[in-house]
């Protein structure tokens, strides 16, 4: 398997996953092609431009936001957008004086079919152990400062119920088209581990 | 139970490493760790909590260390070994073989193998029952305070909630799936999931919370009760 040189020490976990994946195959519990489809899908079919689509759109559309924020699963189907590991799904809106950001503290729950995988550090024990307790310091840390004026909500995501934050729409942008906009929302504004959406796309 | 995937206030951990522009997989086995299960998810073999349940399992000291691809492995194998679909005796002998890069290996055997599984014995997937309905017994506003629980198989009420008292931000009145009870096929328990409001200084205190700081945690029925805080 590909990485065995790069990562030595973990080539038990490859020989181990080659032994079960082959077994699988051979009593027709799976077949490598379907394995392979799927990885093909969160590769190159899923990821933060589903849930950028999914912004935007709420940006210039009020109508849609609000089914959005009512029921956001829905209104993900009307971009033809949905999947396994969302069942219900809870948008949360920034504002002014509001801050969102979502953490799953018992394993990593996240909405894979808007956002794709999480990234390791969404997974990290660091990240789990400490945004419940002291979501300030690591936002700050993260680079998002906020001032106390500022009220931070902490969504822990442990239920099947999947959040998404929604970024507030940056001031002067009225000019940019949805294509667009897309291009400015990043997986970390979903997350809400950034709050500021620089026009340039350089700074999160 | 009170396990070390139970992470929400543990102090120790250092800062959130980032990694810029990090794959969507960053090993090769992990992808093919993580979409067997997404393909088994679908066969009947297990129901997710039982899944996250076995999870939980690992010994703290190697969920601590193993990537969270390997945490996945480990659960895959326990369940197939106890369903009877693969036996740990054939993997052991399939991983000496390859990594002593036999070119062909044991085959298979087929009898008393419990492959493919009968209709009966299939496990559904799904966390909330769209055919059916429930009767929520909170609103809304109300004080509710999490049940000072300590369940030793799988719960998802965290331990920095438990016996503290918060507001029902949203009720959430679909027909949910009771996991504590679902993961040991002991019922589904259809219920409400509340996500409830917790002010940081009742979770962690006046000398340590952080000011204008607010977690929302969904709960479901079983583990609430109401709080006279108001």
């Amino acid at each position: 398997m590909g990485h065995n040189h790069e990562h030595p020490e973990k080539a038990w976990q490859a020989i181990r996953t080659e032994a079960i994946e082959s077994l699988l195959n051979e009593i027709n519990v799976l077949s490598s092609d379907d394995v392979d489809q799927v990885v093909k899908h969160y590769e190159e079919n899923v990821g933060p431009k589903t849930g950028a689509r999914v912004i935007a759109r709420a940006w210039v559309d009020p109508a849609f936001k609000q089914r959005l924020l009512a029921d956001g699963l829905e209104a993900c189907k009307e971009l033809g957008i949905g999947g396994p590991e969302t069942e219900l799904l809870h948008v949360v809106e920034n504002t002014p004086s509001v801050h969102n950001v979502v953490v799953c503290t018992l394993c990593s729950c996240y909405p894979w079919p808007i956002l794709g995988l999480p990234p390791v550090w969404y997974k990290s024990s660091a990240y789990r152990s400490r945004l419940v307790r002291e979501p300030r310091k690591v936002l700050a840390e993260m680079g998002v400062t906020l001032t106390d004026e500022i009220e931070v909500r902490v969504w822990d995501s442990v239920s099947e119920i999947r959040y998404l934050v929604m970024p507030e729409r940056p001031a002067n942008t009225d000019h940019l088209s949805e294509a667009e906009l897309i291009e400015l929302i990043s997986r970390d504004h979903m997350i809400g581990v950034a709050r500021t959406i620089a026009l340039n796309n350089q700074d999160s | 139970m009170n396990g070390i995937h139970d992470m929400g206030g543990l102090h120790g951990f250092g800062p959130v490493e980032v990694e810029p522009n990090e794959p969507v997989f960053k090993t090769e086995w992990g992808s093919r760790i993580f979409c067997m299960v997404q393909v088994i998810d679908g066969l009947g073999v297990w129901n997710l909590d039982e899944h996250r349940h076995e999870i939980e399992l690992m010994a703290p000291q190697d969920y601590i260390t193993h990537t969270y691809y390997g945490r996945w492995m480990f659960a895959m194998e326990r369940i197939l070994y106890r369903r009877n679909i693969l036996t740990r005796e054939e993997v052991e002998q399939r991983v000496a073989e390859i990594a002593a890069d036999q070119r062909s290996f044991t085959p298979v055997q087929t009898e008393g193998r419990n492959w493919p599984l009968a209709e009966a014995d299939k496990v559904p997937w799904g966390a909330w029952r769209k055919d059916q309905t429930v009767s929520p017994a909170f609103a809304e506003g109300q004080w509710v305070r999490v049940r000072n629980i300590h369940p030793p198989g799988h719960t998802r009420v965290t331990g920095y909630t438990r016996g503290k008292s918060g507001q029902v931000f949203r009720v959430n009145d679909q027909a949910w799936v009771l996991p504590d009870t679902r993961a040991h096929y002991q019922g589904e328990n259809l219920q409400a999931v509340y996500t409830v409001r917790f002010e940081a200084q009742t979770l962690w205190g006046e000398a340590h919370a952080e000011p204008n700081s607010y977690v929302y945690i969904d709960l479901s029925e079983d583990h609430l009760e109401l709080s006279q805080e108001d």
